[in-house]
């Protein structure tokens, strides 16, 4: 790897790592709203808008669509379309969207549970609720952001399902199947795909430094691992110098990522 | 601020119409116990926090509350009014997590019907239309049919015969919006970014009661501002209240942003029991006046 200018004496982190992966889920998605849930994600929409999607679409997490890319938590200057809530919600069911969201627990088809853990009737932890995840899920291309990969959150079954897996999509129906497409989870140890016969998660690539066994460890179900798996790609001096001093110039990126 | 807009056009002869102003006394004063009540706003933004405490200071109880929740649904929660709730989320926004909320579920307060929140726009424009029902795609494989065993499906009647999920109409007894401006007569105007769905909230309902940062002039509303800001119409709505700081300690943009301190005061003080009875005897033991004398002389403390 080449070394030049100033930001890349650093080593490239694992957040960072994490950055890249996320950005690559919105790679050749054309004019359409990328909606990421999380700081990760957030940095990564800014930083494929910035390089290899230019064509993305971003809001201010309210309801102006922006037609600049300010570093995450400042103020955009120009707004190029307006988002409230209700025609967002709309948008989601015309599929002009690719969202990444969050999960407290995921399975290996892809069902997400953001709702509560435990029985529904009564939970032991009542979380967010399903919010926009089944409606989002049957409509529009999903990806998943994972900051702690575990086996509290890789589980063999949810507790309620909220983002719709390939499984239960395929259950449910044709017209649960149609628009149906989860597109890569990415966790702080790799990047994975449903791209088996059978829908499962599998194992894309590894971020550096993370073992197939230590992925296996930390997932509570069976995982297709292949038997090259690669790492996941480097960071190009320019886009470390746009994560580093133009979209996260505080660093947040590090808060939600385990060193 | 002279005519509030019954002079001019409404020439002798022509009989003027009556205004709609009422006290946040008299909005609770129609509420009865039992009702289903819808509640505007949006997580921790806009809610008509005034009538929400305005209610809690009267003995009506046993409502069935449908909301995209925020704190109207935890303090209603945590003064034991819901008897049911129909919601797609219950959030503080920059908290992810309404504490009274997360407290009445987890000790099985009431019985929740959890909707997506597309399925909750659906089934208020149904109301809001007077159908029976909308489809959509959300739901379709997740476990919303599962807990919701009611929902329905519906299958398309045309060649492509989808099957989709039959939102019922989310009808109210009562709404509760709070807006930026409203005139006399019952037409509201927001000023910030976005309308949320407060409009379709008063068309759904039977009655529907609005409260205002500031009550103006109808000719007012438009003179410095377009005309699609004026959101919900008076054919909507059976009566206006002004209550200055009315969606306090959420959001009310562009008059003012959420007390995120407070906020934090309230998530905290939520948390635990002794926290909450001192919260509730310092704020919401007295009237709407004293609620914001009390958070006044909190944020000089705070310095």
């Amino acid at each position: 790897m080449t070394r030049t200018g100033p930001t890349d004496e650093r080593t490239t982190t694992r957040a960072e790592y994490c950055v890249i992966a996320c950005a690559e889920a919105w790679r050749g998605d054309g004019e359409i709203l990328a909606s990421p849930m999380g700081t990760v994600p957030s940095v990564a929409a800014r930083l494929a808008r910035l390089t290899f999607s230019p064509e993305l679409l971003l809001t201010d997490g309210e309801a102006l669509l922006i037609g600049d890319v300010p570093a995450i938590g400042a103020a955009s200057a120009v707004t190029e379309g307006w988002l409230p809530y209700r025609r967002h919600l709309t948008m989601v069911s015309g599929g002009r969207r690719h969202v990444m969201m969050g999960a407290s627990q995921i399975d290996r088809f892809g069902n997400q549970n953001i709702s509560c853990i435990g029985d529904w009737e009564r939970p032991a932890r009542q979380l967010l609720g399903v919010r926009g995840a089944p409606a989002n899920t049957v409509n529009n291309p999903v990806s998943y952001w994972i900051p702690k990969h575990s086996p509290r959150v890789f589980v063999p079954k949810v507790d309620m399902i909220s983002g719709v897996g390939y499984d239960s999509a395929a259950a449910a129906g044709p017209a649960a199947s149609r628009f149906h497409e989860l597109r890569r989870v990415v966790s702080d140890l790799g990047v994975f795909d449903f791209a088996t016969p059978d829908h499962s998660l599998r194992v894309v690539s590894l971020h550096p430094g993370v073992t197939p066994g230590r992925v296996r460890e930390a997932t509570g179900f069976a995982l297709a691992v292949p038997d090259d798996v690669p790492c996941t790609r480097e960071p190009t001096a320019e886009e470390l110098r746009l994560i580093r001093d133009v979209v996260d110039p505080r660093g947040l990126r590090e808060r939600e990522v385990r060193a | 601020m002279s005519d509030h807009g019954t002079t001019g056009a409404a020439g002798a002869g022509v009989p003027a119409r009556a205004g709609k102003v009422m006290t946040p006394e008299e909005v609770v004063g129609r509420l009865a116990s039992g009702m289903t009540l819808g509640i505007g706003g949006w997580g921790s933004r806009r809610k008509p926090m005034a009538l929400v405490r305005a209610l809690l200071r009267s003995d009506v109880t046993d409502l069935t509350v449908v909301s995209y929740g925020g704190p109207d649904v935890g303090l209603l929660a945590a003064a034991g009014r819901i008897r049911r709730l129909v919601t797609a989320f219950t959030t503080l926004d920059s908290i992810p997590l309404e504490p009274h909320f997360r407290a009445a579920r987890e000790r099985g307060a009431f019985p929740l019907v959890e909707l997506d929140e597309a399925m909750f726009l659906q089934g208020l424009t149904a109301g809001a239309q007077r159908l029976p029902f909308l489809p959509t795609r959300a739901g379709l494989g997740s476990d919303v049919l599962r807990v919701n065993p009611g929902l329905r499906t519906v299958t398309s009647p045309y060649e492509d015969g989808e099957e989709l999920v039959a939102v019922p109409a989310l009808r109210l007894d009562a709404a509760l919006v709070h807006l930026n401006r409203a005139d006399r007569f019952g037409n509201g105007q927001y000023l910030g970014p976005d309308p949320y769905v407060d409009d379709l909230f008063c068309e759904a309902a039977d009655t529907a009661y609005v409260s205002c940062e500031r009550i103006v002039g109808s000719a007012e509303l438009t003179a410095h501002a377009a005309p699609q800001t004026l959101l919900v119409s008076r054919h909507s709505v059976t009566g206006v209240t002004e209550t200055p700081g009315g969606a306090h300690f959420t959001s009310c943009a562009p008059d003012y942003g959420r007390d995120e301190p407070f906020q934090r005061a309230y998530a905290a003080a939520a948390a635990e029991p002794d926290g909450w009875r001192a919260f509730h005897d310092r704020f919401l033991s007295g009237a709407e006046r004293d609620y914001h004398l009390a958070v006044r002389t909190w944020h000089k403390e705070q310095r």
